[in-house]
């Protein structure tokens, strides 16, 4: 699939050997999201409900005079809906928009060597191949890539759905 | 220093530095047209400005450096180092001129013959590719001729030209003005170097004006709304850290703190009003240039002009202000010189000496919208047609399917222009091109309608996005939401036990209104809230109504509590969001919480079948023609069988349910007592009989004194559609048969029950066969809604295309909007201008004076019939005479087809 090849992407500069993502926990698995495109870092939030949005959509949540969508990663991936009482979120850009991703917890940064890389394989289920970005083999773990532009553009995919 | 002068030199500054740049990079890339059009458009508007402000040196040169980007514009000229240092002199000319003139306010001595004639000669082609063109200094010395200018420019094209530039000028961007060569052969042998030279001296001209004495420039700066839009995020910031702290603090009696805190509350507040004013303008201040400039071009085409200004303290984001002021302008300007005809052309279309042009700034259903009107001679479809077909823009067959509209629309097109010769103007075909280009800029809409010689409408609807309004905040099943306050018309408190209490009509909730059925709407099922059901049936509990109107619908909004009204700064939604049609946009509140926007446009519109979108804008189509195509709510029920009945919501009063014991008998007639009254009762046929026991439903119809009951079976619903009777009916009581809901459905004619009920509310009661009258437009004024209602139907039903008007002004405005009818019938009592003093002046002048004109009143005596001939009333009808008005109203038009 060509799209296991956008990985290259990911890293900024392609010219560095080592890449830096920030660090968060779903459902147990691991996710990194690259550092360059993280705005903030954010604990519980109470989020106003949105009525008739996407079940993905969390709600909104006033970020600095700035209005954030807060995008359940959790029901984004298929699992059960975060808790919102617990969850944290991480905030990105996209577009000029933000939006705040829901995932269980935050974990470190992390830089890992571009040679750990690894494509999705196949057999992973269509929901996270969809948003990964490739595997990195790190010690003990896999952390799956996260694209923040298809964690985002769940509309349209439902929508070819 | 005169404010239009300082404005001026400003702008024209920021446009020249501008187009330095441009006209270097065009001779870089020679082929590219926006490139041209930009740098077009920026001369242009120079040159209008300067026209305008009388600056006879700077529009020359301006001028012709526009004819040579023209040239190019067209391709009649190819892009030449040459022309580029030519055109590139003559900024450096227009910026020698500037200096001078910001120190002196006026223009220095001289004359830019050289300059013109070398610009002249380019545009005409003749200019040899010789290199003195392309030196920079050649322009540089002011003094020599100005007879080939004067001769140019004629005095009435250079004002108007100017004032065009005026326009645009406000806009100022860059115009560059790109240098075009006529002699293909001849490239330039140097230039690059040529054109370096000349940017860097360009500037250096800059520069010097700054450092001296471009006072003017320091008086005001200007600040990119962006700065504003982050002052404001870090204002809304200290308002809400500032809050948290007054929070705190109030828990402590006597804080140390209290005293500072409430200086830092003070300055914040001001701190708050003073960056949301930065933002926020009234719209007169985009207009405030507007009477000198239409009085100045008044006097130039010999035009009397009357500018009116309505809604000028509407108040628009900076930035829409910004960005609508130039097309503003730029159209009153048109509307001034090519909409208006000079005063002997109006005097001879029976139109007052003095044009009027007509400004009007309003608030919307969440736009705001400005309308320029004039009363000119409108747009001509027939010679746009022939201009489309002339330029190959459609062909003959497209021409045939496109609507008028469409083609008035063509006048938005970019380089389309009607006008026979270019003049200094117009006639380039960039202006409407450029307003509509501007105004999608800020995703507005403009829309056009002309009628050939009553003049044209320029509607322009900015969307709220970018605005502050105040709105009201609601709450439903726990969640906040705002309401634009424009469409809110007022709330109402709705319990079981108070007066107002909500009713069902089959699952449909309504609430009586001042006489008036209300639909409702529950917000919770709206918007798909989880709880919505048991909110709902909570019995006894108390929600609010809020009363909306959107366009011509009006509905009411249940929730379940209302807080304040707050300004708020509407925020577009996440792009992943824009699907939902119930939000306009989301806000932070001033508790920091973020809420949604409610779009009332879109709740009515999900509720609703039919499109309340189109009738928003309906009340005044629906007085240009009345095509029918409002909808109207009806209310269906069930009588005697199971065929579904109808009748117009607006002719019911109320609906009641009555105990069928309390029927009594009175002169043969059934009444009951209501509201300390005897109602009569009316049953849909005299075979039909009340139920025995239990309740019975009614329909109570009112007019002033009278009220009467009709007896139904059963109340089906309250549907919205169309009212096009298909089938005209021959039974007693019927009106005909119309598709409601997509069920055949029975109209009654109430004015057959109401006979039935009152012998005086109306004298016969025939429905009989009506006379032929194919389409026939009438204009029926009357003070009384309900004889309205109920006359409409009957005449539409007759075949007439109706319009109504409540009284003798709105008659007389449909007048002056061009409206055409083929007859009129009028009320004689009338509040205000009674009967007889419409027909005087309907009869006296303007386009109705051979229109007939049937009088309608209650009360006929031999007197009034005498002086209702006199001021010119062709008959004379007994209001309650339905088939008298019907055999009037054909005798009255088939008189007048035979007269023409």
């Amino acid at each position: 699939m060509s799209t296991d090849y956008l990985d290259d992407s990911t890293n900024p500069h392609g010219t560095t050997d080592s890449e830096e993502f920030v660090t968060a926990t779903i459902d147990g698995q691991l996710f990194g999201i690259p550092v360059l495109s993280v705005q903030d870092v954010l604990g519980p939030q109470n989020l106003a409900n949105i009525p008739l949005a996407p079940p993905e959509v969390a709600g909104s949540l006033n970020l600095r005079g700035r209005i954030v969508t807060a995008v359940d990663l959790r029901r984004r991936l298929g699992l059960d809906p975060a808790d919102r009482e617990k969850s944290m979120s991480i905030v990105v850009d996209h577009h000029g928009e933000l939006y705040s991703l829901l995932i269980d917890e935050v974990g470190e940064v992390l830089s890992v060597p571009v040679q750990d890389h690894e494509r999705n394989p196949p057999t992973l289920d269509p929901r996270w191949r969809e948003v990964s970005a490739g595997i990195y083999r790190l010690d003990g773990r896999l952390m799956i890539v996260l694209q923040v532009e298809r964690m985002i553009d769940f509309v349209k995919v439902a929508a070819a759905a | 220093m005169d404010e239009l002068l300082s404005e001026f030199l400003t702008e024209t500054s920021e446009s020249l530095a501008t187009l330095d740049l441009e006209l270097v990079k065009l001779e870089q890339e020679p082929n590219n047209p926006s490139l041209i059009d930009n740098i077009f458009r920026l001369v242009h508007t120079i040159k209008g400005t300067c026209g305008f402000l009388g600056l006879p040196r700077l529009e020359a040169v301006a001028h012709s450096s526009e004819n040579v980007l023209g040239k190019v514009r067209d391709h009649e000229l190819e892009v030449t180092p040459q022309a580029v240092s030519l055109i590139l002199s003559s900024l450096d000319r227009i910026k020698d001129l500037l200096a001078t003139l910001e120190e002196t306010e006026a223009e220095p001595d001289g004359d830019d013959g050289d300059l013109i004639t070398q610009l002249d000669a380019m545009a005409a082609g003749e200019l040899a590719p010789v290199a003195e063109a392309a030196e920079p200094e050649a322009p540089a010395e002011p003094d020599i001729e100005v007879a080939e200018l004067q001769r140019e420019l004629k005095p009435g094209e250079v004002s108007l030209e100017e004032l065009e530039r005026v326009f645009q000028e406000t806009e100022v961007e860059e115009a560059a003005p790109s240098p075009v060569e006529s002699t293909p052969a001849a490239v330039a042998p140097k230039p690059a170097a040529s054109a370096q030279e000349t940017a860097p001296k360009a500037a250096e001209a800059a520069g010097k004006d700054k450092s001296g004495e471009s006072s003017v420039a320091n008086q005001s700066i200007r600040v990119s709304v962006d700065l504003l839009e982050n002052l404001m995020t870090m204002v809304s910031e200290l308002v809400l850290t500032r809050n948290q702290l007054l929070q705190m603090v109030r828990g402590h009696a006597d804080s140390e703190f209290k005293v500072p805190l409430q200086r830092l509350s003070h300055v914040t507040t001001e701190l708050q009003e003073g960056v949301m004013k930065t933002r926020m303008q009234p719209i007169g201040n985009a207009w405030a240039k507007l009477p000198r400039i239409v009085r100045d071009l008044s006097l130039e085409v010999d035009k009397k002009i009357d500018l009116q200004m309505l809604g000028s303290d509407t108040e628009l984001d900076r930035q829409v202000l910004e960005l609508i002021k130039d097309p503003l302008t730029h159209m009153v300007r048109n509307s001034a010189d090519h909409g208006l005809e000079i005063p002997a052309d109006r005097l001879a279309a029976g139109k007052p000496e003095v044009g009027k042009i007509v400004l009007n700034a309003y608030h919307e259903g969440g736009h705001i919208i400005i309308e320029i009107k004039d009363d000119g001679r409108g747009i001509d479809v027939a010679r746009l047609r022939q201009k489309m077909l002339d330029t190959g823009i459609a062909s003959e067959a497209e021409l045939e399917e496109m609507s008028d509209q469409q083609i008035q629309k063509q006048i938005f097109a970019a380089g389309f222009s009607t006008a026979e010769k270019v003049t200094a103007v117009s006639g380039r075909g960039v202006g409407m091109d450029v307003v509509r280009t501007n105004i999608e800029k800020i995703g507005g809409t403009i829309d056009l309608k002309s009628v050939w010689g009553r003049g044209s409408t320029f509607t322009i609807k900015i969307p709220l996005t970018l605005a502050i309004v105040s709105a009201l905040i609601v709450e439903c099943c726990s969640d906040r939401f705002a309401i634009p306050q424009l469409s809110v018309v007022e709330l109402v408190r709705a319990s079981k036990e108070s007066e107002h209490r909500i009713e069902m009509i089959n699952e449909t909730p309504v609430l009586r209104l001042r006489n008036r059925l209300l639909p409702l709407v529950y917000l919770g099922d709206c918007l798909n809230l989880a709880d919505a059901e048991n909110h709902k049936l909570t019995e006894g509990a108390e929600v609010f109504v809020v009363v909306t109107q959107v366009g011509t619908y009006t509905f009411g909004i249940v929730v379940d509590r209302v807080f304040d009204t707050e300004e708020i700064v509407v925020k577009p939604v996440a792009p992943i969001l824009r699907e939902i049609s119930m939000f306009s946009g989301n806000t932070i509140l001033g508790d920091g919480s973020v809420i949604m926007i409610l779009d009332p446009n879109g709740i009515a519109a999900s509720t609703n079948d039919v499109s309340v979108g189109e009738s928003a804008g309906a009340a005044e189509e629906r007085v240009q023609a009345s095509a029918a195509a409002d909808t109207t709510s009806i209310l269906v029920f069930r009588a005697g069988n199971e065929q579904p009945k109808g009748v117009p919501l607006s002719l019911v009063a109320r609906l009641e349910e009555i105990d069928v014991d309390s029927v009594e008998k009175s002169n043969g007639q059934l009444v009951v007592q209501y509201r300390g009254k005897l109602m009569p009762l009316v049953k849909m046929s005299d075979d039909y009989d009340l139920r025995e026991t239990g309740r019975q439903p009614i329909l109570v119809f009112a007019d002033g004194e009278h009220s009467m009951g009709l007896v139904v079976d059963e109340i089906v619903d309250i549907i919205e559609d169309r009212m096009d009777i298909e089938l005209s009916s021959a039974r007693k009581g019927y009106l005909g048969s119309a598709v409601i809901d997509g069920k055949a459905t029975d109209m009654i004619d109430v004015g057959h029950f109401l006979t039935k009920a009152f012998s005086d509310w109306f004298g016969l009661n025939e429905t009989g066969a009506f006379g032929h009258a194919q389409a026939r437009k009438l204009l029926l004024v009357d003070d009384s809604p309900f004889f309205r209602n109920m006359l409409t139907p009957l005449l539409e039903v007759a075949g007439y295309q109706v319009t109504v008007a409540g009284d003798a002004d709105e008659a007389l405005a449909l007048r002056e909007s061009g409206a055409a009818f083929d007859c009129i019938i009028s009320d004689i009592e009338m509040p205000g201008m009674s009967g007889f003093e419409l027909a005087e002046q309907l009869k006296s002048d303007g386009l109705w004076q051979q229109t007939p004109i049937v009088a309608l009143t209650s009360h006929v005596d031999p007197e009034d019939f005498e002086r209702g001939r006199k001021v010119g009333f062709s008959d004379y009808v007994g209001k309650f005479d339905r088939d008298a008005l019907l055999t009037t109203l054909s005798e009255t038009l088939a008189e007048k087809a035979n007269v023409a």
